[in-house]
């Protein structure tokens, strides 16, 4: 009885063998397919140095674009001085290297224009680059390409960025404590950078 | 500048040969079809000091530039 059982399981299990291996094929060709669909499987894989990288290649981009002062003062501080184009009295235009006013630059924070001879903090100014390539908005530049960017939007264009800028009296986003700080850590390395360069002069 | 990338190279190649230069338009028009901004790294001839100039069409592009930047436009934040 136990023989004829086994011959019978025997006899199924070869009968039954090609339908099994079709089966098989089947679900081996069709499993590519289901990834290449969007399936969860197909979540971009987190790069953790990307960023990084970015970043990196950003600063590099800086540095080649702007003047050898301002990529000092945002290796050492931080932040960038941007001197504004506009004169409102007669008074200002003959000021040369000194503008009426100016503005810091700081990387993914808002703008901030003070006057350079008094320190007065003016506004601050809101303005972002977001991503246009449809992903939700969930990327930003590196830091360094969002500084470049501003810098290339008030040197070229100051009035566009401005225009489009949300303008707020310092104090909504950043503290005004903080930004004092920064102009006199700016007057600072202005200063130790002019002794600097006076040293090799008196040298000769 | 490609958020979450940083710097992407979009197009190289010689404006003064015809099909480098064909193709360097069209990327050109992409990128402002796109709503980015292009701005070119220059130096003002009257104080010296590197600035940039934005341009609006291919032909504004300085003959002497070596590159032109493409940008996300501002907004307010």
């Amino acid at each position: 009885m136990l023989l004829a059982l086994l011959a019978l399981a025997l006899i199924v299990m070869v009968l039954a063998a090609p339908l099994a291996l079709r089966r098989a094929a089947e679900w081996r060709a069709r499993r590519p397919a289901r990834r290449s669909n969007g399936g969860e499987l197909d979540l971009e894989l987190y790069d953790p140095g990307r960023e990084r990288r970015a970043e990196q290649r950003a600063r590099e981009l800086l540095r080649s674009c702007v003047n050898a002062e301002e990529w000092g003062m945002y290796r050492d501080l931080g932040f960038i001085r941007v001197a504004g184009r506009h004169a409102r009295r007669e008074i200002d235009r003959d000021r040369g290297l000194r503008p009426a006013y100016a503005y810091l630059v700081y990387p993914h924070k808002p703008i901030v224009a003070y006057v350079p001879e008094s320190g007065q903090l003016l506004s601050e100014y809101c303005v972002e680059f977001p991503d246009l390539t449809g992903n939700g908005g969930r990327h930003r530049l590196p830091a360094s390409d969002d500084v470049l960017a501003k810098w290339m939007a008030l040197t070229s264009d100051e009035d566009r960025v401005i225009r489009r800028a949300n303008m707020h009296l310092v104090g909504r986003q950043l503290d005004p404590a903080r930004v004092r700080r920064d102009l006199w850590r700016l007057a600072e390395w202005e200063r130790r950078r002019g002794n600097q360069q006076q040293v090799p002069q008196s040298q000769r | 500048m490609k958020p979450g990338h940083g710097e992407v190279l979009l197009a190289e190649g010689d404006p003064h040969v015809r099909e480098d230069e064909e193709r360097l338009i069209e990327e050109f028009r992409r990128q402002l079809d796109e709503g980015m901004w292009a701005a070119v790294p220059v130096r003002n001839p009257g104080s010296g000091r590197r600035e940039a100039q934005m341009v609006k069409e291919y032909a504004d592009i300085p003959p002497d530039s070596e590159r032109v930047i493409f940008f996300p436009r501002a907004s307010g934040g």
